[in-house]
């Protein structure tokens, strides 16, 4: 049995490799120095690298997103760490307004190869300030593209087609991610910013999902196969670029499809991925209507018992798919 | 280091030893009742047996102490993310406050709010806020609904050393001052902000100097001497009132780790060993005892009664029911 790593193991060596292997990469944040991070995934990077390469910034979100910006123009590589994923409405010009537009505003005369990590999700404690899931934002604006990594593997690959895309990237990781464990491969995968992978292969329903959900999906299908439910389950990685030709081929062949998504369901990226799906051929490759599992319309409450009861879970997904097959095919209540 | 624009509204300072000697007591009382919550909380907290996270003022409780002993009916005050002490020494009620800490439907926020947003709007406590700097905006709203209403009330914002270097530190003093609100900005500058060491992070060295470039009255004053906090923030406060605003800047330290857990790699043992000799609660017990306000006994007894109504509180608290999970959907409305 190969070793597993953990998922913050993983990303730290990924960052590791990634200052090593360039000069112009630098990493800044609020903490990433001698704490190691908020959640302990710089750690030993600024005793490795020195701070000028790794950067304590003081808390000033809008200042040092817009020095990233800036220094990524320059043709330098800044890695940015946004402690908890909600401070980053703190970012939202330099991130909208700057980062997102520089390069079709100045008519393809500049760049902005960032990449922005920030941890988001709910599911530990933290309230409605630090536990949001917000990325659907970045979705809705043309510019940025939107990553989301599952497993240790994933969040190398993904971590390194980010570094390699001479454009802006936000690159989400779940809080409880940073624990779980999964193996390496032996030679890095590349992997392709805006391709789906399918993760299981199935015949009745098709869940797509990204992060963490992702792996509540898989967790699903296993319940579901033991009621002889055979679920496909495609993990995005990308929401922006979303692969929604990935998912269209996959209801093809399931007809059913059920969206997994952490953020609130009003507005979020799983509405827009089932109207592509709709607008698609696929649409009628469909017989049962399609069905989001996501966070509900509200703020995250503190209560771990109300916390749960909004969110997605792999019993939820359950719910779901079970629902999704209960309905007459072709016939949409 | 002082930085004072406009003199002081009134000629006589105000002092703790001018209080009634019961007065001077209940200020040792709140730091310990402080103290003796966030201790409570941080055992809990290592026992694996609350939720979530929090942030301990340990240390801090002069800063919350001597600022709001001055507040008067219809002042309001915002907290930030290490808010037990503001809530405590403004007033509210332990048992409400570890009843939200243990998500509980008898807490302040019915359970769905926790350590870092608890808040009793109608008394005036506008709420901890989890966001560095997000409550100094509400703080100059409110001072603003006292200004337009011809209210003679203070809105108290406090915020650390960190929130110092958010833009909304810049806008909010900017618009207080140019506004002329009633606003008292308290910076508890404990050092740090998480591992950032404040002298890091702030260029010119002295916030209260940056606060004086916006033409506020700004003082720094030495944070672990409840009597010094207790006489400018008066001074400051009275300025305030019915006038513009003014900043008091606290130096002071947090004994504990930023939240629940940290490995405090960014400082030595000898640091805090320094900044604990010169622990607010101990200076000040042994300023009443040479006041003759307080003998051994006494201050024993008080800080055992500290412990006990902390314990009170939470064995109450975690008697009570959680809340019915209907609530989560309850005031949402978009
Ligand atoms: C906008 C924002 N950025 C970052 C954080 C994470 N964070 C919470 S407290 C803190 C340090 C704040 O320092 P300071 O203002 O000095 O307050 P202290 O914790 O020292 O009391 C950080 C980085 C946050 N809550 N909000
Ligand atoms: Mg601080």
């Amino acid at each position: 049995m190969p070793d597993q790593v953990t998922f913050r193991e993983a990303m730290t060596a990924v960052l590791r490799e990634t200052l090593a292997a360039n000069e112009e990469a630098f990493l800044l944040g609020e903490d990433v120095g001698i704490y190691g991070g908020a959640f302990g995934v710089s750690r030993g990077l600024v005793e490795e690298f020195g701070p000028e390469r790794v950067l304590d910034t003081p808390l000033s979100e809008a200042g040092f997103t817009g020095l990233a910006i800036g220094a990524a123009v320059m043709g330098m590589r800044p890695i940015l760490e946004i402690q908890f994923s909600d401070f980053i409405t703190h970012c939202m010009d330099q991130l909208v307004n700057q980062a997102a537009k520089l390069r079709y505003m100045f008519g393809g005369a500049a760049s902005v190869p960032l990449v922005l990590r920030t941890p988001g999700g709910a599911g530990t404690g933290a309230a409605a300030q630090h536990s949001q899931s917000l990325e659907a934002w970045f979705v809705h604006v043309p510019g940025l593209r939107v990553v989301m990594p599952s497993t240790p593997a994933d969040a190398q690959g993904l971590f390194r087609a980010a570094m390699a895309d001479p454009n802006p990237v936000l690159f989400y990781e779940h809080k409880l991610l940073y624990n779980t464990k999964g193996v390496l491969p032996d030679e890095p995968e590349v992997y392709e910013i805006g391709r789906a992978r399918c993760t299981r292969e199935g015949r009745d329903v098709t869940l797509a999902a990204a992060g963490l959900m992702h792996n509540y999906a898989l967790e699903a299908a296993d319940t579901l196969a033991e009621q002889h439910i055979d679920a496909e389950v495609i993990n995005l990685l990308s929401l922006a670029p979303m692969d929604s030709e990935r998912v269209c081929e996959s209801v093809r062949k399931t007809g059913r499809l059920v969206v997994v998504e952490e953020d609130v369901r009003t507005g979020g990226w799983g509405g827009e991925l089932i109207t592509r799906v709709a607008e698609s051929p696929a649409f009628y490759a469909l017989d049962r209507a399609p069905a989001r599992v996501a966070c509900a319309d509200t703020p995250i409450p503190y209560n771990k018992r109300l916390e749960a009861s909004i969110r997605p879970s792999p019993e939820r997904i359950v719910e779901a798919v079970t629902q999704v097959l209960a309905n007459d095919p072709g016939r949409y209540a | 280091m002082a930085i004072r624009k406009k003199s002081s509204a009134s000629a006589s300072e105000a002092t703790i030893a001018a209080l009634p000697a019961e007065r001077q007591r209940a200020l040792l009382e709140q730091m310990q009742l402080i103290r003796a919550f966030d201790e409570k909380v941080d055992k809990l907290y290592a026992k694996g047996a609350m939720h979530g996270t929090a942030h301990f003022c340990v240390g801090q409780e002069a800063c919350a102490v001597g600022t709001l002993c001055h507040r008067q009916e219809g002042d309001v005050i915002t907290g930030t993310h290490r808010g037990h002490g503001h809530a405590i020494a403004f007033g509210l009620d332990l048992y409400r406050m570890a009843a939200e800490l243990l998500g509980r439907a008898t807490g302040y926020c019915g359970g769905k709010g926790g350590s870092m947003h608890i808040a009793d709007v109608e008394a005036g406590m506008l709420g901890a806020n989890g966001i560095v700097g997000g409550s100094m905006g509400i703080a100059c709203g409110a001072a603003f609904a006292f200004k337009q209403r011809a209210q003679d009330h203070v809105a108290i914002c406090f915020f650390g050393d960190g929130a110092v270097q958010e833009g909304i530190f810049n806008e909010t003093l900017n618009l207080a001052s140019i506004w002329q609100l009633p606003v008292l900005f308290v910076c508890e500058n404990n050092q740090y902000a998480m591992s950032l060491p404040s002298e890091k992070a702030t260029a010119g060295g002295s916030i209260a100097g940056r606060a004086a470039s916006y033409g506020m009255p700004a003082e720094a004053v030495d944070g672990m001497d409840l009597d010094a906090v207790f006489t400018t923030a008066a001074r400051l406060l009275a300025g305030c009132r019915n006038n513009g605003p003014a900043l008091i800047e606290t130096a002071t330290y947090r004994y504990l780790g930023h939240s629940k857990s940290d490995a405090n790699r960014y400082r030595t043992r000898e640091e805090i060993a320094q900044w604990r000799a010169n622990d607010p609660i101990e200076r000040y017990s042994r300023t009443l005892t040479e006041r003759d306000v307080l003998d051994d006994a006494r201050s024993a007894a008080l800080a055992e009664s500290a412990v006990e109504q902390v314990e009170q509180a939470f064995a109450r608290a975690e008697r009570d029911p959680e809340p019915e999970l209907a609530s989560a959907l309850e005031d949402v409305y978009a």
